[in-house]
């Protein structure tokens, strides 16, 4: 028996243990942020409603730390986030928002329909704040500290069971 | 109804395909005088129409937009146009395999129904082989994905299809894909039966060659189509970007390659029988590895779509069922084939084994880059494996096939010496060289696309030495086609090096008036104007080109903005002259109310997809020549036997 008449058929046994094994395993759904533990890049956005400033990530350099929510007005699961959004702000958690591509109109009229915890909105038309965080989607929930340091990512919307987590890595980044 | 019909001839067509295996076994354990023998080729041919019914189903609910059909109403839209509500059959994943399960069927009834040259042992062998291959797909699609689901409650409206996928080239790309797998899974078929019944002779290869033809013209279409589809779709200026849903086309490209020449050295020289056999399997697994990996989501791709492990463990079932049973059956049984005929080293097969271990090096280089990931990241580590692996490892072998490519088809069969065609090889190499140094002179650029430059200059004008000499009239038509397929390759080398070699890219932010300039263009934003589409917005910016200073020329690429899902894409606008294409991007607004705009010149860029245009007309040139001896022999043959039966009577 010739056994080199064998090697593709070995080689072909090997791919498909791989190809098991990794069909087996489960998938990372969440890209997480290399720049946790890294302090915010510097940005400057315009507001994107008429009754609440824009950001500027000086911003996070004074007053302790807060949330940084980046949702849209497109997006669905931030309807689902928005009554967790508003039971942090009564835990007095101040909530600065990023609306990526976003129209002033509709987050107006998103505001008026789910309430707005947001104390500050910044407009990012162009995703650059949400790069430059390295966040994947929306919507995404940051924690920065009194410093501009990025503490904590929360990716997805919040669920009520997040709630008491978030308010923990906030104390976290105050100490 | 329609729904139900489709569905039914699809199961009545499963057991066909089980039929055409019990029958295929049956010819090759008793003989070819048992009944059930006699219905495998029947089986194969009432299945082709029956699996046709069900496509032309499928088909109709897109057409009408059936909501009530879960795919549809996955997949479609009321507003969309009627073209891309007929490509929104296949632009799925349900849909498209069963497009994939239409070809082979037809191609199953089309071997069945004129294929009379082999053994007819052989072919009973083979087309079970292929009811066994197809009775996979069949589970796949009943079992789990029917497309003919229907959904306990109408929908109201669709959920529409990618606006990405809005686009004609890419209704056209994937079925030119699925033609090509499917020409290998007859290959397959064919490697198959005649490992069973250990016929592997001249007239296999000769059966067996046009189906090789005919997938590598669609697979080369499918690659040059998919690539120009990247190119100017996705608007990020590149060609190739070594994605492994790319690679997973280019793979069964490269073995259907190598597979095409040794299978010309067994149809012509009976030799390099074992080797064929092999390709003839791993064309076909690189096929269904190329859909296991784009389909299950095991490597990230930017094109995945349709990801569902799921269907990744089926689909891993039946490769490891038919690459794995394929595989079985050579090492216990291509020990007792005689390799064939020998042939000395300075020879056409010689030539052709070089191109082939090329060929299949190239092959390992890619097939080993795009599953490194899927390795490192069973020990927890995340690589991507891009261009800096893949062009110069691939190079290292690309470039002495080149050369090989260049002189190869000038030898003889069998025996031949290098002094005869010294002059030649000599100025192919002095060709070489001029425009390697000429190039390094006058423009001095990185070493690949001066490779590349050089290379396609020399094999563009040595894949014309073979007609040296001959009466043009007279040459056959096959040879006409490897001449045009080889010049092509040298034409999209020189695209690629020139591509590599002198593009240029400008990002400019400007407010409505402003100018700028890239190349030997001149740009100026004129302004910007919002327009509406049937399911988009967008603004476009109104753009006046003038190359060197001539007449502008009015553009207007667009940023476009669907609803239906809602999804932000770019509509790239290309100048194409004979010497290259301005490509241009619209972005988004500055706050300064400035407009991005991202701008390439890219000389010659056009001459890649050119070549592959040419590379398949070469190939389809192949296919009609050697059809066409096939017929007119079977014509001689037919008559041969009448006269010997005239004979016969007469005596």
């Amino acid at each position: 028996m010739n056994w080199r008449l064998w090697l593709p058929f070995l080689i072909f046994f090997g791919f498909l243990g791989l190809a098991a094994y990794q069909l087996s395993q489960p998938k990372d759904e969440f890209i997480k942020s290399t720049m946790v533990g890294k302090e915010l890049p510097y940005f400057t956005l315009p507001p994107a409603s008429l009754d609440r400033p824009g950001v500027d990530s000086r911003y996070f350099h004074a007053g302790g730390p807060k949330l940084l929510n980046i949702w849209a007005s497109w997006c669905l699961p931030c309807i689902a986030e928005a009554p967790q959004l508003e039971r942090l702000k009564e835990e007095g958690v101040e909530i600065v928002g990023v609306a990526i591509r976003d129209k002033p109109s509709d987050v107006m009229r998103f505001l008026a329909e789910h309430g707005n915890p947001y104390t500050r909105i910044g407009r990012d038309d162009l995703s650059e704040v949400q790069l430059g965080i390295g966040s994947s989607g929306v919507p995404e929930t940051f924690v920065i500290d009194g410093e501009g340091i990025i503490t904590y990512q929360h990716i997805g919307d919040i669920r009520p069971e997040h709630v008491p987590v978030l308010l923990e890595e906030l104390r976290k980044a105050e100490g | 109804m329609i729904a139900e019909i489709g569905l039914a001839a699809l199961w009545l067509a499963a057991a066909l395909a089980v039929l055409q295996l019990v029958g295929g076994v049956l010819a090759l354990r008793g003989g070819i005088e048992s009944e059930l023998a006699g219905l495998t080729r029947p089986a194969a041919i009432l299945q082709g129409g029956l699996v046709a019914v069900s496509f032309a189903m499928l088909l109709w609910v897109f057409a009408i937009t059936d909501l009530s059909v879960k795919l549809v109403a996955m997949n479609s839209h009321t507003m969309k146009p009627l073209i891309f509500k007929l490509s929104g059959a296949w632009g799925n994943h349900e849909g498209s395999m069963l497009l994939w399960v239409t070809v082979m069927a037809l191609a199953g009834a089309l071997i069945a129904g004129v294929e009379r040259r082999l053994p007819e042992r052989t072919m009973q062998a083979t087309l079970a082989a292929q009811g066994f291959v197809a009775l996979g797909f069949y589970a796949f699609l009943l079992l789990s994905s029917n497309p003919f689901e229907r959904l306990p409650q109408p929908a109201v409206e669709g959920l529409g299809l990618n606006p990405l996928l809005q686009d004609i080239g890419l209704a056209l790309h994937p079925p030119t894909l699925y033609f090509g797998y499917v020409g290998l899974s007859v290959a397959f078929s064919f490697a198959v039966g005649a490992l069973m019944t250990r016929q592997v002779t001249p007239d296999f290869a000769r059966a067996m060659r046009p189906w090789i033809l005919g997938a590598w013209v669609f697979l080369t279409l499918g690659i040059t189509a998919g690539s120009y589809w990247a190119y100017y779709e996705l608007g990020w200026g590149g060609y190739w970007f070594w994605d492994p849903v790319e690679n997973a086309s280019l793979m069964p490209w490269l073995a259907a390659t190598a597979l095409l020449h040794s299978a010309s050295v067994l149809a012509s020289r009976d030799a390099l029988r074992v080797w064929t056999i092999m390709l003839g399997v791993v064309a076909f697994s690189m096929s269904m590895l190329g859909t296991f990996l784009v389909r299950s989501g095991i490597l990230t791709s930017v094109h995945a779509f349709a990801v569902d492990p799921e269907r990744g463990s089926f689909i891993l079932f039946l490769l490891a069922l038919y690459i794995g049973g394929a595989l079985l059956l050579f090492a216990l049984r291509a020990g007792s084939i005689n390799e064939g005929e020998r042939f000395s080293v300075a020879s056409r097969e010689g030539a052709l084994v070089v191109n082939n271990v090329m060929l299949s090096a190239i092959l390992a280089v890619v097939l080993l880059g795009t599953l490194y990931p899927l390795l490192t990241e069973a020990f927890d580590v995340r690589v991507s494996v891009g261009p800096p692996y893949f062009n110069p490892v691939g190079a290292v072998f690309a470039f002495p096939m080149l050369a090989v490519m260049a002189v190869g088809p000038l030898l003889r069969w069998r025996k031949d010496s290098w002094a005869r065609i010294s002059k030649e090889i000599a100025l192919v190499a002095a060709l070489l060289l001029a425009a390697l140094i000429l190039c390094t002179v006058l423009f001095g650029t990185a070493l690949l696309p001066l490779l590349g430059l050089s290379f396609a200059f020399a094999v563009g004008v040595a894949s014309f030495l073979p007609l040296k000499g001959r009466n043009l009239l007279r040459v056959p038509i096959a040879t006409w086609g490897m001449v045009i397929a080889h010049f092509g390759i040298a034409v999209a080398l020189f695209g690629m090096a020139s591509e590599g070699a002198f593009s240029q890219e400008k990002l400019a932010a400007l407010e409505e008036g402003g100018t700028t300039a890239v190349g030997p263009w001149g740009v100026q934003l004129e302004s910007v104007d919002p327009i509406a589409g049937p399911n988009w917005t967008a603004m476009a910016g109104q753009l006046d080109v003038s190359y060197k200073g001539g007449e502008p020329t009015r553009i207007a690429p667009e940023s476009r903005n669907f609803w239906a899902p809602a999804q932000q894409t770019t509509e790239s606008v290309l100048v194409t002259r004979w010497n290259g294409q301005l490509y241009a991007v619209m972005g988004g607004e500055n706050n300064d109310g400035r407009w991005q705009l991202r701008l390439w010149w890219k000389p010659f860029v056009t001459f890649i997809w050119y070549g592959g245009l040419l590379v398949a007309l070469g190939g389809a040139l192949a296919l009609i020549g050697r059809v066409r001896v096939d017929l007119r022999r079977r014509s001689v043959r037919r008559k041969l036997a009448m006269r010997r039966n005239d004979e016969k009577a007469l005596a």
